[in-house]
């Protein structure tokens, strides 16, 4: 893939993807730390004959992607963690209708109102499960400045494979973060499109959610001839009201399985010096670059240490995870919350013992800290 | 010959949930009638509901539809009519939905006057959940929710909706079908956003204990608090009060209409014309 070389920030990273993705239709609320991703693409996407609005609230914001989404656009929206919650219901929406849309969270300090300028890793439970119910989310998160455009770019792909939404997370670090990065071309970019799956038979013989029990749907566009119905309640293959034991059963199972049965498509993850590693550490985001300045340091010092970067954080990359975890015996999860990732690599692992550095007061985490406690534990 | 509806219903749903005598039979009627004689193809159609029993309202019609969220349906809307702003977008909903849990979208898209028709079914209580207070009971009324009577103020939708800057307001009842026909015709053709208010009976729920047990005694108090906006304009303050004028009550075919202006921001991006300034509405101001 072609590349270039640009000097830019986080945040207008993403909103460079998206525009470069295909997205035509931006909706949100202002929200720090993340606003500066509705300012970019408030230019940008009207210049490519796209969309953007600033709705009267979080909610809004995202009811008018959905809305737009189902009409048969790319659609994005940004926000922090309280927006999230504002919006978890109607991402649920999208979760049982099946509509695709990419919504990047640029996380700060929690719970509520927080620390609105300060760095948090707070809300990557959240991502997994920001609404009630059952379904499987889709979460990447970006641990360099290239990433927060390639993984934008990942996440438009991957919402109209999986026909739902995925949550790109940065941080405010890493979202006003500003500095040199090697991405690719905006025509790469367009020639790797793979849009959503349409169907192109009769209208009689379609069926939108009549699909194999590992599939998502076929939503065509709006208006093309192909009348159905949408609905977040649970639905027929019509996409009609039913309560119909088995309608029921078969449809909550399938948007589990959907992406349970595909991770091998959505996992993703970074190994740095990990080939001779005997400690190991786990952080992503932000807290990854002074993670690998810590590894380098005490590398120096003669400590072989490696670090293992998720980027895709749901589903995790557990059976890679285990795979190391099972030969390496000091692990080590470091992040800006108490332990969200923490209790998952203890999950994906079986293994109780993993230590955790949890630093939980907006400011983000020096490698002199991670050394610190590297040389406490081992 | 009489009017045949098949070809704007999804039979396969019939019958209706809602309870018999209820007026959003009626609505949902004249609103396909109203369709018919626009001649729009159902596939430039898009319905929008929320929930409540007028949520169900979207599934009865043959025209791509959706069913939102509680109160959301003009947050959706606008995303499909700004991704599509060729197409008719309506949007149906009850006055808990559009008013209570949605009030907020009701008055900023009445405020942006993007081109929507919503109609709000008032029925003047939460059917379908069994009876708590919307904002347009009326005070002194019983729900299950205040059963010592309804102390909280009103809402008036449309006195909401001119307030808000919606360019076309109007409110019918269903016990005019035909009128409410033409009415709905109005707003659907009008450019920006049109209000329409329909006010209808919920024997049911809002009936039972409020001494209208069947549909003809709620019709009939319906019938009783609504006056035509031609009498309504002679009558004095103290005629009008408890009283809902009907008819068209604003219709401002000037205003802008917010996908054009749309259209003018990406001109400015796309260096067809100069920024917007306060100057360009100084006639608006």
């Amino acid at each position: 893939m072609s590349t270039r070389e640009v000097i830019s920030t986080g945040n207008e990273l993403a909103a460079i993807a998206a525009v470069d993705a295909g997205c035509r239709f931006f909706g949100g609320y202002p929200l720090t730390p993340s606003s500066e991703v509705m300012h970019v693409i408030s230019d940008l996407l009207p210049k490519n004959g796209g969309t953007a609005i600033q709705m009267e609230d979080e909610i809004a914001g995202i009811c008018c992607v959905i809305g737009a989404a189902m009409a048969g656009d790319r659609a994005l929206t940004a926000t922090s963690g309280p927006g999230v919650s504002l919006k978890a219901e109607n991402l649920g929406l999208a979760q049982m209708a099946e509509v695709p849309l990419v919504l990047v969270n640029v996380m700060r300090g929690g719970p509520s109102t927080g620390l609105p300028t300060r760095v948090s890793q707070g809300d990557v439970l959240q991502a997994k499960n920001p609404s009630h119910g059952d379904y499987k989310s889709i979460t990447l998160c970006a641990g360099s400045l290239a990433e927060c455009y390639t993984e934008t770019v990942r996440a438009f792909n991957l919402a109209d494979r999986f026909m739902q939404p995925v949550i790109v997370l940065l941080d405010e670090t890493i979202g006003h973060m500003h500095g040199k990065a090697v991405i690719p071309t905006a025509e790469a970019v367009e020639a790797a499109i793979v849009p959503r799956k349409s169907f192109d038979g009769p209208a009689e013989e379609y069926f939108p959610y009549e699909c194999e029990a590992d599939e998502p749907a076929v939503l065509n566009q709006m208006f093309t001839g192909y009348r159905y119905h949408f609905t977040g309640l649970h639905h027929d293959k019509n996409g009609f009201p039913t309560e119909e034991i088995e309608t029921c059963r078969k449809l909550i199972q399938r948007l589990e399985d959907k992406v349970a049965m595909h991770e091998d498509e959505l996992e993703s993850y970074e190994e740095f010096m990990m080939d001779d590693a005997d400690v190991m550490l786990v952080a992503y985001g932000s807290v990854s670059l002074a993670a690998k300045e810590t590894i380098r340091n005490l590398r120096a010092e003669g400590i072989k240490a490696g670090l293992f970067r998720p980027i895709t954080l749901w589903p995790s990359p557990a059976t890679k995870m285990k795979e190391y975890t099972d030969k390496i015996k000091n692990v080590l999860v470091v992040e800006l919350n108490i332990g969200q990732y923490h209790s998952e690599v203890q999950r994906a692992t079986a293994r109780l013992d993993i230590d955790g550095l949890f630093k939980v007061n907006g400011r983000a985490i020096s490698p002199h800290e991670i050394a610190a406690k590297v040389k406490e534990l081992y | 010959m009489a009017f045949n509806y098949d070809k704007y219903l999804r039979l396969e749903k019939m019958p209706t949930l809602w309870c018999w005598g209820c007026g959003d039979g009626v609505i949902l009627k004249a609103f396909v009638r109203a369709i018919e004689k626009m001649d729009i193809a159902q596939d430039d159609i898009c319905v929008v509901s929320g929930i409540g029993c007028s949520g169900r309202f979207s599934s009865y019609v043959d025209f791509n539809t959706v069913h939102t969220t509680h109160g959301r349906t003009v947050a959706y809307a606008t995303g499909i009519k700004l991704a599509r702003p060729d197409k008719l977008v309506v949007c149906v909903a009850g006055d808990g939905d559009a008013l209570a849990i949605g009030g907020n979208h009701t008055i900023h898209g009445c405020r942006r006057n993007i081109d929507l028709t919503m109609i709000i079914i008032n029925n003047f209580i939460y059917g379908l959940t069994n009876s708590q207070t919307s904002p347009t009971t009326p005070k002194g009324m019983w729900t299950v929710s205040q059963k010592a009577g309804n102390i909280d103020p009103t809402f008036d939708t449309c006195d909401l909706a001119i307030a808000a800057g919606a360019s076309f307001v109007a409110r019918e009842t269903m016990l005019e079908p035909k009128k409410l026909e033409k009415v709905l015709i109005k707003a659907m053709k009008h450019k920006g956003f049109s209000m329409m208010e329909v006010l209808s009976n919920c024997h049911i729920n809002l009936g039972r204990k409020n001494k209208m047990v069947s549909a003809m005694e709620n019709l009939e108090w319906i019938d009783s608090i609504t006056v035509s906006k031609k009498k309504y304009d002679t009558m004095s303050e103290e005629e009008q009060l408890n009283l809902l004028p009907t008819g068209v009550l604003k219709e401002d075919t000037d205003a802008d209409e917010y996908c054009d202006m749309y259209a003018e921001i990406q001109k400015v991006h796309q260096g067809q014309r100069a920024k917007i300034t306060q100057a360009d509405f100084a006639k608006k101001i």
